[in-house]
């Protein structure tokens, strides 16, 4: 490694060092290097998901801020502003979970408040091994109290996620972060509404500056993580969430006093991203003096205080007049203050230490200049045979129990009780719902809030993959009563060098754009996770797809479970003969194999519209989705959250046990108080929407006539117990 | 006139905005006080809120106990006045003597966030004045560092003194390992200084007054505390 040219040490090509030298009319000194080997990452510059990235649908009514700021925005109503955007953490927290995500929420968290938000919200899409693996379990103990300590402490309530386990998790954990923050959407702070000038100061302010974190970006982020990657720990930053805390309230201050022109967080590639981001906004270049950065500790190079990722810190671009002002706010939250930069005409870096130039470079050619790849592709199809016309000869009872206690099914109640989802007050909805549910504080507003992803679905095929998490994620949105009205995304890849997995991630894109045309749901941002393999073997292709929707009165959230006895159970959708990809299919058949559920994004859309249309005359008394597990997991499902147990018929000329645990997508178990039923059936056949009456709720039994006949107190059980039971806490 | 209720802001404090809210919801007057003031503005009664607060890596609460604030809340307990101090709040009024015992990590070595019962225990608190003796309240928990340890002789004070306010238990008031939720000796939720005034609890009463997000046995509980500072001869 260290006979390696330095270029390449630090994670750049040949080619690239070539434009460089072109871009500088000569050769770049060794902290020039460092700063472009930073912003041109991968991670950072987007270089090999730019083109295909491009395709996708950003612009709608709703859609505030797009794609290209710290985070998006949609219009909620009222005059206010949904910011949100998701962001992975999975190389720092395969190396060191706790602390690998926990700096996940601070670094999401640091983005929606550089928009001007209060951040009121995080979900955690997270994928490990399975669970009989130590070293799994250790991954999923780490990350959650990772997520716990530091959302716990700064105050923000952690309302849902999604935890999934597949077997090429096991060396690569995928651990996702969404936030969403509410702000006036007359006070978001976007490069259009806010525009510094020549002489403008940039104040960085929170935590000292250290050598933690240096070559996140580019040596743990942009690369595969083979054997010894312990070696790379001091990559992973540490993080400090009363810091975090004391900026949240800080910025928030500063932006409520109208003080800044610009707001940015220090995440990957640290002071150097944020100058030649902010710089690259205004328009302008930037002056900045490193030896006025306060250090964590002597003898830092210039290199070092450049791309250094010490978290908690902020930069702020402050018009002169307003400098004391905002000092004064920062020493009010206890924070250290530094006016390191300032914004000069031209458009070039001049970096100084100790007196002398330590790097010039033009701003643009570290962020809008840099490389953009158009990289083979080589599309694989899997092989093997579809688990729909496998035989099945067992008990269904039997086979319900054992998807109730598959990990991607059971209750997640082991994981979010580690989380605090109540702070702030405005809870609704949290952790186990279809979607969460947060008041907009000060109206009658909810935001529904959905994670989805289906790594299994991705694997076998990845434009399917792609579609059916927005369209899962939408729905579960939908089925609460809300208008799903943008998507963020966090798509977790292989290496995208090898021509197969950049087919795999073509492939999602497509799929995504597909469902998000047809559901109107511009996407206003995300993140790209790629080299999320070792040895050769990656991860499941798994686009996880975040969906922000608004609800007109948080009253008439529709819940997940039964609620009472004595309602008429529907299914409104169609069912087909679609065992592929299924839960079912893996955890019973233990095949992963056939081509996932088909999907008329059209019957979708009408599908949603359906729910929001049903749920504002309140017609229904719950709705849940159907998607792991199938009918028999959604019904069992209902009965559990609500408490009330159902007695329904399946019939149709498929084998029961392709009617119970079948995936067609677009399908939802609804419970209808009797005297509404007429107006549902009426609304589903205006609108075109397939509907089957199945039977009614109530009693203490699960019963699926001819099927499935338990107490909804023995499958709770099984639905519970399942998690503690594979990490060895309850018998 | 409407009871005036002072909820103070350290740094890393996180439910002091909610429990400003709940003091309104319920028809108090919520005045936010700053760790850093030696002025209690006048306030009838102080809510110590949850959070964390200075970041709490030393010990929960160590540190809060030295703010400027909290002298003037140590005059203002010894003078009567209501001092309600809730999980971070209980955590710094034992760190500052007000009361005894300490908040160790919950049993289970993990945060835990989850809706409890409570059993109130006594009825001679500013909270608990309005509730009857044996009454089950449903309140939520979150918290990492929760159970309540003292010496036995400490602990057997303060039942015979009656200063036990909540356990928790079960859905009908039974106590049960089971129903613990984070290991605390005798099942201590909440206990009193002698004089009744100061009261701290690891429960979240500001989270349970609103039904659309939650449950609502902290209404009784701020009822009663209103009540109890409106009274003319306190």
């Amino acid at each position: 490694m260290s006979s390696e040219p330095l270029h390449r040490q630090l994670g750049l090509q040949d080619d690239e060092l070539d434009l460089i030298r072109d871009t500088l009319g000569r050769d770049p000194n060794r902290t020039e290097l460092a700063m472009y080997a930073a912003m041109w990452s991968e991670h950072c510059s987007y270089k090999s998901s730019k083109v295909h990235l491009r395709t996708l649908p950003t612009e709608g009514p709703s859609v505030l801020v797009g794609p290209g700021q710290d985070a998006g925005a949609v219009d909620v109503g009222d005059g206010f502003a949904a910011v949100f955007k998701m962001e992975s953490h999975s190389h720092p927290s395969a190396i060191e979970p706790y602390q690998g995500a926990a700096t996940g929420v601070g670094g999401i968290v640091r983005d929606i408040v550089s928009m001007g938000a209060r951040p009121v919200a995080l979900l955690d899409p997270l994928m490990f091994g399975p669970l009989d693996e130590e070293r799994n379990r250790w991954l999923l103990e780490g990350v959650v109290a990772g997520i716990g300590g530091y959302g716990n402490c700064i105050g923000v309530p952690t309302v849902g996620g999604e935890v999934r386990f597949a077997p090429p998790h096991s060396a690569n954990p995928t651990v996702n972060v969404l936030c969403v923050g509410i702000a006036r959407a007359d006070r978001l702070m976007t490069a259009a509404t806010h525009t510094p000038t020549p002489g403008s100061l940039m104040v960085l302010y929170g935590a000292t500056t250290g050598r933690d974190g240096i070559g996140g970006v580019s040596v743990l982020a942009s690369a595969t993580i083979e054997e010894g990657s312990e070696g790379s720990r001091p990559s992973v930053q540490i993080g400090d969430p009363f810091a975090e805390k004391l900026l949240i309230e800080a910025s928030l201050e500063l932006i409520e006093d109208d003080l800044l022109e610009g707001l940015q967080d220090l995440g990957g590639a640290g002071l150097t991203c944020a100058v030649s981001e902010s710089a690259t906004r205004a328009g302008l270049g930037a002056r900045l003096d490193l030896d006025l950065v306060p250090l964590r500790e002597e003898g830092m190079e210039a290199f070092e205080i450049l791309t250094s990722e010490s978290q908690e810190r902020m930069l702020a671009i402050v018009h002169p007049s307003n400098l004391e002002h905002v000092l004064a706010v920062c020493a009010k939250w206890g924070l250290a203050t530094a006016v390191v930069a300032t914004l000069e005409s031209g458009g070039d870096l001049d970096i100084r230490i100790g007196g002398e130039q330590a790097a010039r470079v033009p701003a643009l050619s570290l962020t809008e200049k840099a490389p953009v790849y158009e990289r083979l592709m080589r599309p694989i199809r899997p092989n093997g045979d579809d688990p729909t016309f496998a035989s099945f000869e067992s008990d269904l009872d039997e086979a319900l129990r054992s998807l109730l206690a598959a990990p991607n099914v059971a209750s997640k109640r082991w994981v979010f009780e580690q989380y605090d989802r109540m702070v702030q007050g405005q809870t609704v909805a949290g952790p186990g719902s279809d979607a969460a549910v947060v008041r907009v504080p000060g109206t009658m507003k909810g935001l529904a809030l959905s994670v989805d992803g289906n790594g299994r679905y991705g694997s076998l095929d990845p434009y399917l993959g792609g579609a059916h998490a927005v369209a899962e994620a939408a729905r579960n949105v939908a089925v609460t009563g809300a208008r799903p009205l943008g998507v963020t995304n966090c798509l977790n890849f292989g290496n995208p060098e090898r021509p197969e997995v950049m087919w795999q991630f073509s492939e999602a894109v497509r799929g995504m754009r597909d469902a998000c045309l047809a559901l109107d749901t511009p996407v206003t941002g995300g993140n790209v996770s790629f080299y999320n393999e070792s040895g050769g073997s990656a991860i499941w292709p798994t686009p996880v797809v975040g969906v922000v929707g608004s609800l007109a009165d948080y009253r008439l959230r529709v819940p997940s479970g039964f609620p009472i006895p004595g309602l008429a159970v529907y299914v409104l959708g169609e069912s087909f003969a679609e065992l592929g990809g299924s839960e079912f299919a893996e955890t019973v058949l233990g095949m992963v194999a056939g081509a996932p559920p088909a999907l008329d994004l059209q019957a979708e859309r009408r599908l949603q519209d359906l729910l929001q249309e049903a749920a504002a005359g309140d017609l229904l008394a719950s709705a849940h989705d159907c998607s792991d597990g199938g009918m028999a997991v959604a019904l069992a499902e209902s009965a559990i959250l609500g408490g009330h147990g159902f007695a329904v018929t399946l019939d149709g000329d498929m084998p029961p046990h392709v009617m119970l645990f079948g995936e067609s997508a677009s399908r939802v178990v609804v419970s209808v108080a009797p005297e509404r039923e007429g107006s549902l059936r009426g609304l589903a056949a205006t609108r075109g929407v397939p509907f089957r009456r199945l039977g009614e709720t109530g009693g203490p039994r699960a019963v699926i006539d001819g099927m499935v006949d338990a107490t909804v107190d023995e499958l709770t059980e099984v639905w519970e117990r399942a998690i503690p039971r594979l990490l060895g806490e309850a018998s | 006139m409407s009871a005036r209720i002072g909820v103070v802001t350290f740094p890393g404090s996180l439910d002091d905005r909610d429990a400003l809210r709940a003091i309104e919801l319920m028809g108090g007057q919520g005045v936010a006080l700053w760790h850093a003031d030696r002025d209690l503005r006048g306030v009838d009664g102080v809510i110590l809120p949850g959070g964390f607060s200075y970041g709490d890596y030393l010990r929960c609460g160590a540190i809060a106990r030295f703010a400027p604030v909290m002298e003037e809340i140590r005059t203002f307990a010894e003078g009567g006045g209501p001092v309600i101090g809730i999980c971070n709040g209980f955590q710094i009024l034992c760190e500052s003597g007000l009361l005894p015992g300490a908040l160790i990590r919950n049993r289970s070595l993990r945060f835990v966030c989850r809706v409890v019962h409570l059993r109130v225990e006594t009825t001679r608190t500013p909270i608990t004045a309005d509730a009857t003796q044996g009454e089950v309240l449903e309140i939520p928990i979150k918290h990492g560092e929760g159970q309540y340890v003292a010496a036995d002789d400490v602990l057997d004070r303060l039942e015979a003194e009656g200063r036990v306010v909540f356990r928790y238990c079960g859905p009908d008031g039974e106590t049960s390992d089971d129903h613990n939720p984070n290991g605390a000796l005798r099942a201590i939720a909440g206990i009193r200084n002698r004089a009744g005034n100061v009261v701290g609890l690891m429960p979240h009463p500001e989270h349970a007054v609103d039904p659309d997000v939650g449950p609502t046995g902290g209404q009784a509980l701020f009822a009663s505390l209103f009540t109890h500072v409106m009274a003319p001869a306190r």
